[in-house]
Parts: structure tokens; C-alpha cells; sequence
């Protein structure tokens, strides 16, 4: 019946009535797709506006009825806790809105350094599976069905409380090269550079452009008349030379801050808190177990075809490595490789576990605790993953449609 | 004249038996030789000790630390808490109905798995909407004659279990509702659905959970509170939903395009289509990719301890602290990751078993 | 799938309880009170290996369910980690929030909670490892310590540190379990916490007799049952059930004799508290017997403190500024008339 009253209240909206003919062959309102799609979607509409309109109300009714304070005030106010570790210059005295700055790169920090590991060793571990050497794939098999299969929270706490903490006293550390190993980290000397130290990296920077000149006049050179150019051994030599010749040459601008045992703890150096070691070994272990399944799975994507018609090209074994398979391999690999690349940083806020300073630990944690602020505080931390996410995919979604053109 | 072939001589001595399989597998050429002596050395010094820790210097009987007298693994201490490595702080007169639950479901997917037994369907149907009712009354009681167990006292495995399945078995039909949505031709509706998909893919579940847990109670109106593991599963269901999507969505995907025209030209409407056409043939497709949403998330379910639920590691994590156990956290690491990749590691053979019969199906298409 | 979700879902919230107006009537109707205590804190709250809860703050949840329902029993108690503990009291999971939680302004007035009372005084110190032979929380000057994250101790640290010009570095844990665990294995010098709980938490490492608290106590803490703001009467049960068991001490009543002094004492201090005379229960709308009722099943506070945290439990801690008014402490309850 309603719809009925609906169907007549568009009649003389829809002005198509006299061209149908009789009016008994227009179809139903309910039979005409688009009309119905339109509706389903105003009320689709209409009931998601419901439900947060009344999530919304709810929420504020709630924190006014019981005076809990809103808002992002709370970010100029002074933290005062210490935070462990910290990139950039963080004191008690900073504002919560600090501890989310120190949190974010702390996560960055971790996510940048496990992608680094992870792919390394997930790259290895890939090629290996696919190894001649029984031993070899055998193994490579073992460790991926072994970490894979684990929750990486488990793995955390492994390294942490069972691995590092069977560690030394600082008293007792063990001690290499100047660098001391104990259960507060690992502590190794930082470098501090002296006067004219930047020459050296002015010497650097220069020795990288001009690389990139020489590999693109020897890219152009090779495909106007076919004459190849050393270009990686030049770039190497120019990248590494440079640089340790001006070093050399202007007295070796470059002092070291040795760590020293000094009451309870080391002073000086640079110290790696076990929580980053133990997280870190931690996510590049898992992570590159599912990388080197994306490997293998990209490396035998390439057809058989390839590599014998490379060898019949008569290139080596390593040439049609790089040259043949990797190239293709990657294209398969990359929008893989991409959500492991993401699952990595989002795992890296397991960190709270632990006790590692990432961005849930601080911000989403102790922040949360301290200011009460539950709603403000895990939505900033939400907001930021998904960012990191999104830019990310963003990346790589660039980087794919490169590789993807580079096809002929 | 007549030319007659040779009988082929056999190959090298070298070439054949352990010697021909050593050498080509092992050491052909000297790179792979120098390659197999490191691998093989770091091995066995790094297996040898472990075999010997684990097995052959360890402890198994005995009720308190000084039983472990032997210098390797003391698994009196986890024998001793084996059943709250189980069924965590759930009354031991009760245990039986956790134990009756998990019969229930394992008789049943043992029965959808095995390929001669008839009747599948109805098992699945049961399993997915009679089990989890019956599953409930067990487990919660309070009806039926049966004792109240209030959540707070569910734990260990039985609370890992409990997680997943859970997880799985309600984000399935939020999942198909989300996958049908992005693939909807009315723009709102597809934006919904893929903002929904994005947002929850984009965070991390730990942050999902500090939300089900500080911030869901405040969404709700007054007086109307939540379990604290009902909480938990309703973070863990969004969140698993998304990814459930995007398997489902793959599946829909690999149903080539003449199913749905054919569909059309009969005459059908999008639900029918969907129901009788696409769904029956895509959930086969979907089987592998939802077995290994379901191994991920049961991982996952680690997660709940950082929010207070004391999964099979939170009791781990307890047990470690225990003043008269101290000092064996490695064996109590080592028990609860065997616990998890002895599932994931059958439930990922079984994946790839399925993957591989339904390529041989489906293999020519392409 | 999803119908069997969603009852499940409303027969749980069913169960944990529906109207916010009067938690007094909601917690009759249930016929338990919903306590939010930590998830073991020894001498607080903490589960033996029935599943028991015993504690101090234990303590507390039991005299209001003794008060209001005359059942010190019909109580369920919610393990709740630091983080979510005011959520779960604001938002009706629980009833009463008994959890070693430190009176402060900012929480007092702005997090939509109320402070019924201060059930323990404590004040924040520093573990030791002995063998390190210090003397003072001044000569930590480059230490790392490991702390509970989300307290007021984590704060309390900061300030005294800054104060002093102490540098240090913090390791910052979920649990103070946890934090106690890393100090144990040496992750730290050093460990700080309320000292009750540093006491209790002790008693927890492997060699209890190589750790040592230094003198120093560098804050107040004030430790009290919490409810949530706005409903007044609820507010004033727990607040005198606490009473009750103050002057319950100070009257000596204890569990033991309370049934003979009920038949037997003339002191009209008495009679009224144990609701033969006087205010009775009218205006908290309990029963008449409502103090009496914590006194038999409960005890009164030294009682309670005895028992849980005292000289003879392992946690061996002096009455200190936990003492009656009237035997050199702060404990001092107002009177009942």
C-alpha cells in the first residue's frame, strides 16, 4: 500500500507518462532497478546517519552527565613522566602532545628498521627455498613453517624475557670492539663529527649525483650504440672513494663518544634498549618468513620458458638471475610484499607488551592513563596508522604502475 | 647390414644411490659444498644442545621445582598447570562441558573435512547456527540446570578457541554483506563498504581492542554495559569482517563472468543470482583464503592479553610468575607456541591441500 | 549466525546489569555487587588458588554487599587493568571501583568518578637490590627504573627526580606484576611503587631477603574505594560502610564478640552502630542491621588490615599512618548518630 502511495506521489515527478502509453505497463516501483537502488541507498543512508547520530549523542550525554572533561586541550599540557628512549629532545617538562610526536617516530623508527631486516633476510630465505641444495631448501623450509606458524606476540616475549634477560649486568657486559652488550642493550660508541667533517659529506652527496649522471649517459650510450660502461663498480668506487679520500685528506674529522660504566649504567655512546632489539628481531623474524613466501612464489611465477631462453642466450646462471627472473619476479612480488610491509608496521605496536616507547605504548597508553581522555587519545592513534597505511599503499600503488609501464 | 643399439651402460656408480643423491643434491660444485658444510654445522650445533634440552636432560614428573634437578627442560612445571594451560580459571567440577563443546565442534569439522561423508551441507548449517547456541549454554550456563561460569574466569586454550571460532563464524556473514556491498554498482553503497573495508585493514587489531575496551562502553546508553569478552569479540568480528571481505571479494572475483550473465539472461534477481548461482561456487573457491584468515586471526587472539583476557599465552605469561616457579619461562614459551603452530601448521597443510585439489578443478580456465 | 550473536549479546548485557539511575536498586535486583579490583596485587586484591579473592580492597567490596544485600558473599569481582578501570566504573560495568586507586584532583574532578574514602595511606618508594649497599634515593643518579605505566607513581617519579636534579632513565610496564618481574631479572636498578604494594610484590621475587626499599617516601598516596559521580546514595553506602568499619575498630567491636555485644552493651555508641538505636539504616535505604552485618561477616578494619596486609600476613606491614585517629594514625571516621 505505501509503496503504492509512494509510486503516485512520483508520478508527476517523472512527467514520462503520456510517451509509456497506458499507464498499467509502467513497470512497479519496486521492479524499476535504479528506482530502488536510490532507495535502498537513502535508507542505507539514513540508517548509517541513524546509528553514529546516536553513537555521537550517546557518547556526549554520557561524558557531560558524568564531567568528564573533552577536547584536545590536553595537549599543551605538561606530560611529566619520562619516556626511555626518544628521537628527538623529550623531557618530563614537554607536552602530551610531545609524548605523540616521540611516540609516532619511535614507531617510524621500528617500522623502517624491520621492513630493512625483514626484506633482507625474507629475499635470502626465498631464493633459498628454491635452492639446488637439499640442505639449504630444506632449512629455509623449516624456518618459514616455524615462524609463520607462531603468533608473533609469543615471539616478542621469547626474545625479551627468555633471550635478552639471560643477558649480563652492565658490570658484566660483554664487551667487543669498544661496544658493550648487557640486559640494558646494547651500547656502542656515536660517532661526533668535528670541524670540517662536513666537507666529507659535502663529498658524499656530490659522488652520488655524479654517479646518477654517469648512469644515465651510460644507459643512454648503451641503447644508441650498445657499448656497455661499468657503471656500478664506477659508482662504488666514486660513493666509497670520495668520501674516504676527502676524510683522509682533512685529518679525520670524525671523533667517537666511548661509552663508559659510570655508577649504575653506561654514560655516553649510543644505547639500543633491549625493548627495540627484542621487538625488532622479533618482527623482521616473522615478517620475513612471509616475505620469502612471496618471493618464491613471485620467482616461480616466472615461466620456465624465460630462464631457458636466456640460457640459450648463453647468459650465466647469475645474469638471468638479475637480468631475467628478478625483474619479473618483482612485478608479482610488490602488491605482496606491500601488505607485508603494513602488517609489519601495524604488528610493530605489539610494542606495548614490552614496553618499547612506539606510539601506543606512550600516547595510547600512559597518556591515555594520565589524561583520561580515551576517545581523543585512540582516535589520534587510529587516525595515525591508518595515514601510515594509506601512504604506503599510496607508495607502492606508484612504484607497482612503475614496474607494471617498464613492460613492452 | 644392420646397425643394432647397445644396450645402454648403467649410469656411474657416482650418480646413482646415496653417493648420486648426495652429490647432486648437496655438493655440486664447490659453492654448494662450502654452502652445505656451514648450513649443516650451524644446524646440528644449534639442534643437537636443543633435542638434548628438550628430551633427553628434561624433567616430566614430579609436583613442585624440585623435581627438576636434571639441568634441562622442567616440564613438571608445565605438567602442573596443564589444566589451566586448558581451560584457565574455569571451575574444575565444569571442565567437562568445556570438553564436551570442543568435541562437539572438532566430531563436526572432522565430519566436513573427511571427503566420503554424506550430508555435509546440514553439518555446516548446524555447526554454524545450532553450535553456537548450544556452545553458549554450555560454556555460560546459567540455564538448563547448568552452574553460571561467569566469563572472567574462561581461559587459556578453551578462551583462545572460543576467540577465533567466535571471530570467524560472525564476521563470515558480515564479511559476504561488505564483499557483495564493494562490489555494488550503487555508488553509496560501495563507498560505505570500502571505507568500512579500509579503515578497519588500515589499523593495527591492539588498537581495536584498547577501543572495544575504553571507548565502546561510552558509545552505548546509560545502564547498557558489556561483558568484557563480549567486548573483545566485537572488536576482533569488525575487524576480522574487513579481512573476510576482501577474501570473499577475491572469491566472487574468480567466478568467471559468463556465470553472471548466464544468470541474468535466466532471468534471475541479484539475490537469486547471488544465493543460487555465484555463492555455492565462489565459497568452494573462498575455503583456502577463509582457513587462512581464520590461522591469522588465531594468532591474533594472543592479542587479548594486553587488554586482561587471559588467553592460552596471558596463562603462560601468569604461570611465569608464580614465585615457586621462577626461572622457567622458556619452557612455558616453548609449550604454548607448540600448542599454536600444532594448529596453525595442520590448518595451513590443509589450505594448501584444498588450494591444490580445487586448482586441478578450475587449472584450464585461464 | 548473526541472530545467535546478537542474543547472546543481549542475554550478556542482560546479565551485567541495565539501570544507572539507582545503583542501589540495580545492585538488589542483581543481588550482587560488582567490584573492579586489579588483577593480582598481593594483601589488595588478589585470587588464592580456589579462585577466592582476598585482599583489603576484597575487603571493601564485601562490606558493601554485607550492607546492602547481608551477604558479604554476593560479590563478583572484575579484574580491571590500570587502564581501563574508570571506563569500566563510568560506564556501569561495575559498581564500585576497589582497585589501589590514588585519590587525586584531576581524577576526582574530572573524570566523572567520586572518592568515597581513603581506605589505605600509602606514599611512593624505591626497591633495591641490597648488594648495591645504597643509602638514599638521591644516590640513584643514573639509574634505570621500572615503573607502572599509567599511575600516579610514574608521575610522582618524574617530579621527584626533576626536583632533585636526578637523572634517570624509566622503563615503563602495563602491569606493575611486570615491572616488579624486570626489576627481578635486573632490566633495572631499581623498582618504585606504593610501598604496600612493593611489599606484597616482594614477597613475589625470587630472593624476597636481597631487596630492600629505600627511606625515602616521596608522595602521598591515598588508596580508596571509587564510585561513579552522581549518584549520592550509592556514594554515602560505600562511604559508610567504610565508616562502620572504623568505628567498629574504635569501639572494639570484631567479628567475634559483635553477636554478644549486640545482645549485651549498653554503650549507646554501640547500640547505634549496630542499628539497635540511632540513625539506623533509614537514610541510606538499607537494612537497620546494615553495620552489623559487616562487622559479623567482614570485620572491622583492623580486622581487615590484619589479616590482609599486617604484621602477621606475608606482607608484614606496620599500622603506621593506617592507625586510628586516636592510636597516632589518620583513620579517622566521623561518627554515627
Amino acid at each position: 500500500m505505501s509503496s503504492d502511495m509512494s509510486n503516485s506521489s512520483h508520478k508527476p515527478d517523472d512527467g514520462s507518462e503520456p510517451k509509456n502509453g497506458p499507464p498499467s505497463n509502467q513497470p512497479k516501483f519496486w521492479n524499476d532497478p535504479k528506482k530502488r537502488s536510490l532507495l535502498f541507498q537513502v535508507i542505507l543512508l539514513a540508517a548509517l546517519g541513524f546509528v553514529f547520530y546516536t553513537i555521537i549523542d550517546n557518547t556526549l550525554t554520557n561524558l557531560e552527565q558524568r564531567g568528564i572533561t573533552t577536547g584536545f586541550d590536553f595537549l599543551t599540557r605538561e606530560a611529566g613522566f619520562g619516556i626511555a628512549m626518544s628521537l628527538i629532545d623529550y623531557t618530563e617538562a614537554s607536552s602530551y602532545g610531545m609524548t605523540f610526536i616521540v611516540g609516532l617516530l619511535n614507531t617510524i623508527l621500528i617500522a623502517v628498521m624491520g621492513i630493512i631486516a625483514a626484506t633482507i633476510l625474507g629475499f635470502i630465505l626465498g631464493v633459498a627455498r628454491l635452492s639446488d641444495n637439499w640442505l639449504i631448501a630444506k632449512f629455509s623450509a623449516l624456518y618459514i613453517e616455524v615462524f609463520r606458524n607462531i603468533p608473533l606476540l609469543l615471539q616478542i616475549f621469547f626474545w625479551y624475557y627468555a633471550v635478552l634477560r639471560t643477558l649480563p649486568h652492565p658490570r658484566q657486559s660483554i664487551e667487543f670492539f669498544g661496544s658493550f652488550i648487557n640486559n640494558r642493550g646494547f651500547i656502542f660508541p656515536a660517532p661526533v663529527p668535528e670541524d670540517g667533517f662536513g666537507v666529507v659529506l659535502f663529498g658524499l652527496l656530490a659522488a652520488i649525483i655524479v654517479s646518477w649522471l654517469i648512469a644515465r649517459w651510460a644507459n643512454k650510450r648503451q641503447e644508441l650504440t650498445g657499448q656497455q660502461f661499468p657503471v656500478y663498480l664506477t659508482a662504488l668506487g666514486l660513493i666509497v672513494g670520495v668520501p674516504l679520500l676527502l676524510f683522509l685528506l682533512s685529518g679525520m674529522p670524525l671523533g667517537l663518544d666511548h661509552p663508559e660504566l659510570k655508577g649504575f649504567n653506561f654514560k655516553g655512546g649510543i644505547t639500543v634498549i633491549p625493548e627495540l632489539i627484542a621487538l625488532w628481531l622479533a618482527l623482521s623474524i616473522y615478517t620475513a618468513a612471509f616475505i620469502a613466501e612471496t618471493v618464491r612464489a613471485g620467482i616461480l611465477a616466472v615461466s620456465h620458458g624465460q630462464t631457458e631462453a636466456a640460457t640459450a642466450l648463453g647468459m650465466s646462471k647469475a645474469k638471468t638471475l638479475r637480468f631475467i627472473v628478478i625483474p619479473q619476479a618483482l612485478r608479482v612480488v610488490i602488491p605482496p610484499l606491500t601488505s607485508q610491509y603494513l602488517n609489519l608496521t601495524k604488528n610493530s605496536s605489539l610494542a606495548t607488551a614490552i614496553g618499547y616507547p612506539d606510539l601506543v605504548n606512550v600516547f595510547a597508553g600512559t597518556t591515555l592513563n594520565q589524561t583520561g581522555q580515551a576517545i581523543e587519545v585512540i582516535a589520534m592513534t587510529m587516525a595515525v596508522y591508518l595515514t601510515l597505511s594509506l601512504l604506503t599503499s599510496l607508495f607502492m600503488n606508484w612504484y607497482n604502475a612503475r614496474i607494471q609501464l617498464s613492460e613492452r | 647390414m644392420k646397425y643394432e643399439l647397445q644396450p645402454a651402460l648403467p649410469p656411474p656408480s657416482s650418480m646413482i644411490g646415496v653417493v648420486g643423491w648426495l652429490r647432486k643434491h648437496l655438493f655440486n660444485g664447490p659453492i654448494n659444498s662450502i654452502a652445505t658444510i656451514v648450513v649443516g654445522y650451524f644446524l646440528i650445533s644449534l639442534l643437537v644442545p636443543t633435542v638434548q634440552w628438550i628430551f633427553i636432560d628434561s624433567d616430566w614428573v614430579g609436583d613442585s621445582r624440585d623435581a627438576c634437578t636434571s639441568g634441562g627442560a622442567c616440564w613438571v612445571f608445565i605438567a602442573n598447570r596443564l589444566d589451566q594451560f586448558l581451560y584457565g580459571f574455569y571451575p574444575e567440577a565444569e571442565h567437562w562441558r568445556v570438553q564436551l563443546a570442543f568435541i562437539i565442534l572438532i566430531g563436526s569439522i572432522i565430519w566436513l573435512v573427511l571427503p566420503q561423508t554424506p550430508k555435509k551441507g546440514l553439518v555446516a548449517a548446524l555447526l554454524l547456527v545450532v553450535y553456537p547456541i548450544i556452545a553458549f549454554f554450555l560454556l555460560y550456563g546459567n540455564a538448563f540446570g547448568l552452574v553460571q561460569v561467569e566469563t572472567h574466569l574462561w581461559g587459556g586454550l578453551s578462551l583462545t578457541l572460543v576467540l577465533a571460532v567466535v571471530g570467524i563464524v560472525a564476521s563470515l556473514p558480515l564479511g559476504i554483506v561488505l564483499a557483495l556491498g564493494r562490489q555494488s554498482e550503487m555508488p553509496i553503497v560501495r563507498s560505505v563498504c570500502v571505507t568500512f573495508i579500509e579503515i578497519w585493514r588500515g589499523v593495527p587489531l591492539i588498537t581495536v581492542l584498547f577501543m572495544a575496551s575504553v571507548m565502546l562502553p561510552l558509545f552505548f546508553p546509560e545502564g547498557m554495559s558489556f561483558d568484557k569478552l563480549l567486548r573483545a569479540l566485537i572488536g576482533i568480528t569488525l575487524f576480522q569482517s574487513a579481512y573476510m571481505a576482501e577474501v570473499i571479494r577475491g572469491g566472487l572475483q574468480a567466478i568467471p563472468r559468463g556465470q553472471y550473465e548466464a544468470a541474468d539472461a535466466l532471468g534471475l534477481g541479484y539475490w537469486q543470482k547471488m544465493i543460487l548461482i555465484i555463492m555455492p561456487q565462489a565459497l568452494k573457491l573462498m575455503i583456502p583464503g577463509i582457513v587462512n584468515t581464520f590461522i591469522a586471526l588465531f594468532k591474533d587472539t594472543s592479542l587479548v592479553l594486553i587488554i586482561g583476557l587471559f588467553d592460552v599465552l596471558a596463562i603462560g605469561q601468569a604461570a611465569n610468575q608464580d614465585p615457586k616457579w621462577i626461572g622457567y619461562s622458556t619452557e612455558s614459551y616453548l609449550f604454548v607456541a607448540l600448542l599454536f603452530w600444532v594448529f596453525c601448521f595442520s590448518m595451513s597443510r590443509y589450505s594448501q591441500h584444498l588450494e591444490k585439489k580445487l586448482h586441478t578443478g578450475h587449472g584450464n580456465r585461464a | 549466525m548473526k541472530k545467535t550473536l546478537t542474543s547472546a549479546a543481549v542475554l550478556m548485557v542482560a546479565m551485567t546489569g541495565t539501570a544507572m539511575a539507582g545503583t542501589l536498586e540495580t545492585v538488589k535486583e542483581r543481588g550482587a555487587v560488582q567490584c573492579g579490583v586489579t588483577s593480582g596485587v598481593p594483601g589488595f586484591s588478589v585470587p588464592d588458588d580456589k579462585g577466592n579473592w582476598k585482599g583489603l580492597d576484597v575487603d571493601m567490596c564485601r562490606a558493601v554487599a554485607a550492607a546492602v544485600l547481608g551477604d558479604a558473599t554476593k560479590v563478583k569481582f572484575i579484574p580491571l587493568n590500570a587502564k581501563e578501570r574508570f571506563t569500566a566504573l563510568v560506564s556501569g560495568e561495575i559498581d564500585l571501583l576497589s582497585r589501589v586507586t590514588t585519590w587525586t584532583q584531576t581524577r576526582d574532578t574530572q573524570l566523572g568518578i567520586n572518592f568515597a574514602g581513603v581506605n589505605y595511606y600509602d606514599g611512593q618508594g624505591f626497591l633495591v637490590k641490597k648488594e648495591l649497599g645504597l643509602k638514599s634515593v638521591k644516590e640513584l643518579d643514573g639509574a634505570t627504573v621500572c615503573v607502572q605505566s599509567g599511575t600516579t607513581t610514574e608521575l610522582n617519579m618524574a617530579d621527584y627526580f626533576r626536583t632533585h636534579s636526578i637523572s634517570y632513565t624509566p622503563v615503563v610496564f602495563d602491569t606493575n606484576d611486570q615491572a616488579a618481574q624486570a626489576f627481578d631479572s635486573g632490566r633495572c636498578d631499581s623498582f618504585t611503587t606504593d610501598l604496600s604494594q612493593a611489599a606484597g610484590l616482594r614477597t613475589r621475587m625470587q630472593d624476597p631477603s636481597s631487596v630492600g626499599a629505600l627511606p625515602e617516601v616521596i608522595s602521598k598516596e591515598p588508596l580508596g574505594p571509587v564510585v561513579r559521580q552522581g549518584d549520592d546514595t550509592w556514594f554515602n553506602i560505600v562511604k559508610w560502610s567504610h565508616n562502620a568499619m572504623l568505628n567498629a575498630e574504635e569501639l572494639r567491636l570484631t567479628s567475634a564478640n559483635v553477636d554478644k555485644m549486640k545482645a549485651e552493651s549498653t554503650d549507646p555508641n554501640v547500640k547505634r552502630l549496630l542499628g539497635l538505636d540511632g540513625p539506623k539504616g533509614q537514610g541510606l535505604d538499607l537494612a537497620d542491621d546494615w553495620a552489623y552485618q559487616i562487622v559479623k561477616q567482614v570485620g572491622n578494619y583492623g580486622e581487615a588490615y590484619e589479616r590482609n596486609v599486617g604484621k602477621d600476613s606475608p606482607l608484614g606491614l606496620d599500622r603506621g599512618l593506617n592507625a586510628l585517629w586516636n592510636q597516632g594514625g589518620l583513620q579517622y571516621a566521623p561518627p554515627m548518630r
